[in-house]
């Protein structure tokens, strides 16, 4: 019991009193131990930040019509195959061409809540239609016709009818609320609720397109796709393939790389500790052959330099994945916008590498120190 | 029998012969001086009495074992139970206190006694630097930490090479009086030395020439007391 004591007497005493030179050795264990800690941290929350982040990038389902068209119901029948708490958002689209001033443009019916959830990532200046009579205008269109938000406009729909030459033209007025932004075609788009469609054609909603976007692996968004198709015959369902493998290879990259970055830096960490060490033992050869002359084992000398290591390993590590957090709290937030949470089993995690990698590090240096020879102290300088 | 006792004892490194059949015999409780110019072997036949070294030849027997049969395991043991050393530059780790320094041996020997440690600090006179790092010690205290050290687990045998060498006379004289006491406790001392002084209050001196025993001076006058100056 009085004899671990001492040892640990010694071992502290050897770290307090010689500062300077262990500080190298600290600095090394805890900087890798920071990047450690913050990149396996990082490792791990962002499948879930990059999950988010390319779900924003839109829908990667889509229903679309087996045979001609299809109908809400037959989107109600599609989604009961998938985990409710996987789905992001449905965006149901009908497509119609009407006229605004003699003009003729395509209009879009969707439910918005479902369109906002599944492209979030449309800007739209004003507001989102909220009711019945708002429209949402591309900015495409707006400029075509000089509209703004608060602009009234009236749009015309004529009823495509076979026997009839002249069929009656079917008008309703609108308010703009919001001009949509997205860099793509669908600025070329007039965007209406369901309901206004239906009121404007006449016609019961039937539906051309309609997008998800779903939380899940590739693997099972291809067996919903595949069950959707087989047990709901109004739908084809089909992955948007694109972007669904492109997240999962971007990530797997992202990963690899985190994974390299954090082999080589502890790699570093190691030969820094490794060349410390060796100076460390060098610059005490004649304490090591003092301690040997007082009667010190190899087993000893082994066991007090392997201590100051290990200890230096832990306070390094414990250091390191507090500033890892840090580090990875502050990636975190500037690259994907938002927080993540401390995990907890980090903290001995990284400990216990730092004191693996420390004591990995010490073993050579260590073991030259058992080959000083006591007799030195007897040999004047 | 002696205590301890070199037959014909030899170290050759390569062509030379740093001590060159020497023998020897030191009584239990004797109080030995070695002297000889620098290069003689003194040095090299303290590390063989101190089981840091083996002779290239002869026998060295302490205690009825004979060193130069053993191990360097079991030589380490024999250090460690046996001899006290002491040096010239006197060797305290740097970043342990006065007192620690002296519990590093006991740490070795046996089991660190902070009390112990301290009553040997006292026989040096040093109780009231105990807690002092040795760059914040003069050299004469320094030395007297090294004696505290070297007689804290009470050795058969006290080797002390140069112990003098870097102190001045009135450190000298401080050093040179523990051993005394030492010696009148039973302790057995050998010590080399370049001082004719500290050789004299020997009971006998030992000379070396080229790794021979060149000659050997008994101190008639020998008193157990101490005739500096
Ligand atoms: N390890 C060694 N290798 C080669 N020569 C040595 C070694 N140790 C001592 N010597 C030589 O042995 C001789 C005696 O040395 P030493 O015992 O240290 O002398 P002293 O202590 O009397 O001054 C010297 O010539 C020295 O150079
Ligand atoms: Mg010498």
């Amino acid at each position: 019991m009085k004899k671990r004591k001492m040892y640990f007497r010694m071992i502290t005493a050897s770290l307090m009193r010689r500062r300077s030179r262990m500080l190298v050795a600290l600095l090394a264990i805890m900087i890798g131990a920071t990047i450690l800690s913050g990149l396996v941290t990082i490792y791990y929350d962002v499948p879930r930040q990059m999950g988010a982040q390319f779900r924003s990038y839109g829908a990667n389902m889509i229903f679309m019509a087996a045979e001609e068209d299809f109908t809400e119901q037959d989107v109600e029948q599609g989604l009961s195959y998938i985990h409710a708490e996987e789905l992001v958002g449905v965006a149901p689209y009908r497509y119609e061409s009407v006229r605004i001033h003699e003009r003729s443009i395509m209009a879009a019916g969707t439910d918005m809540e479902g369109a906002k959830k599944s492209s979030p990532f449309w800007s739209v200046s004003g507001e989102w239609p909220s009711q019945s009579g708002e429209l949402m205008v591309g900015a495409g269109v707006a400029e075509t016709f000089r509209l703004r938000v608060g602009d009234k406009v009236t749009v015309t729909y004529t009823p495509e009818t076979e026997q009839e030459e002249a069929a009656l033209d079917d008008t309703l007025d609108f308010t703009v609320t919001g001009i949509l932004d997205t860099g793509g075609s669908e600025e070329e788009y007039i965007y209406m609720s369901l309901e206004d469609m239906e009121e404007l054609t006449g016609q019961d909603t039937v539906l051309d397109i309609c997008e998800l976007s779903i939380s899940t692996d590739s693997d099972s968004l291809s067996d919903y796709a595949a069950q959707i198709s087989e047990h709901v015959p109004g739908i084809n369902a089909r992955l948007v393939k694109r972007v669904t493998q492109s997240e999962t290879t971007v990530l797997g990259k992202l990963q690899a790389l985190v994974l390299l970055v954090t082999i080589v830096v502890l790699a570093l960490t190691m030969i820094c500790v490794a060349t410390t060490m060796t100076a460390v033992v060098a610059e005490r050869r004649k304490e090591i052959g003092l301690r040997k002359a007082l009667g010190a084992s190899n087993g000893s000398i082994i066991m007090e330099f392997m201590g100051e290591g290990l200890m230096l390993g832990g306070i390094g590590g414990l250091l390191g994945s507090v500033l890892g957090f840090v580090f990875a709290q502050a990636v975190s937030v500037s690259v994907f916008n938002s927080s993540i949470s401390f995990r907890v089993l980090l903290l001995p995690v990284t400990v216990i590498v730092s004191v693996i990698v420390t004591g990995v590090a010490c073993l050579l240096p260590i073991r030259s120190a058992t080959n000083v020879d006591p007799a030195l102290v007897l040999k004047g300088e | 029998m002696s205590l301890l006792e070199l037959k014909n004892v030899s170290k050759i490194y390569g062509e030379l012969h740093a001590l060159d059949h020497v023998s020897l015999n030191v009584e239990k409780g004797e109080w030995v001086a070695i002297m000889g110019p620098s290069g003689s072997g003194k040095s090299t036949m303290m590390n063989i009495i101190g089981c840091m070294d083996k002779p290239t030849e002869g026998e060295v027997l302490l205690d009825g074992m004979d060193l130069a049969k053993e191990s360097a395991k079991s030589l380490t043991t024999i250090r460690r139970d046996k001899i006290g050393l002491i040096f010239q530059q006197f060797h305290l780790v740097s970043y342990l206190t006065a007192l620690e320094n002296v519990m590093v041996a006991q740490y070795y020997h046996s089991i660190p006694d902070e009390k112990e440690a301290m009553e040997a600090l006292e026989r040096v006179g040093l109780a009231d630097r105990a807690k002092h790092l040795p760059s914040q010690l003069s050299g004469g205290e320094q030395q007297r930490v090294c004696v505290a050290r070297a007689l804290i687990n009470y050795p058969e045998i006290i080797l002390a090479d140069e112990p003098t060498g870097n102190l001045d006379e009135a450190n000298e004289e401080i050093v040179v009086e523990l051993f005394r006491k030492l010696h009148e406790e039973g302790t057995t001392l050998i010590v080399v030395t370049h001082d004719p002084e500290v050789a004299e209050v020997a009971q006998r001196t030992l000379v070396l020439r080229n790794g021979r025993l060149d000659h050997e001076t008994i101190n008639e006058n020998f008193t157990g007391h101490i005739k500096l100056n």
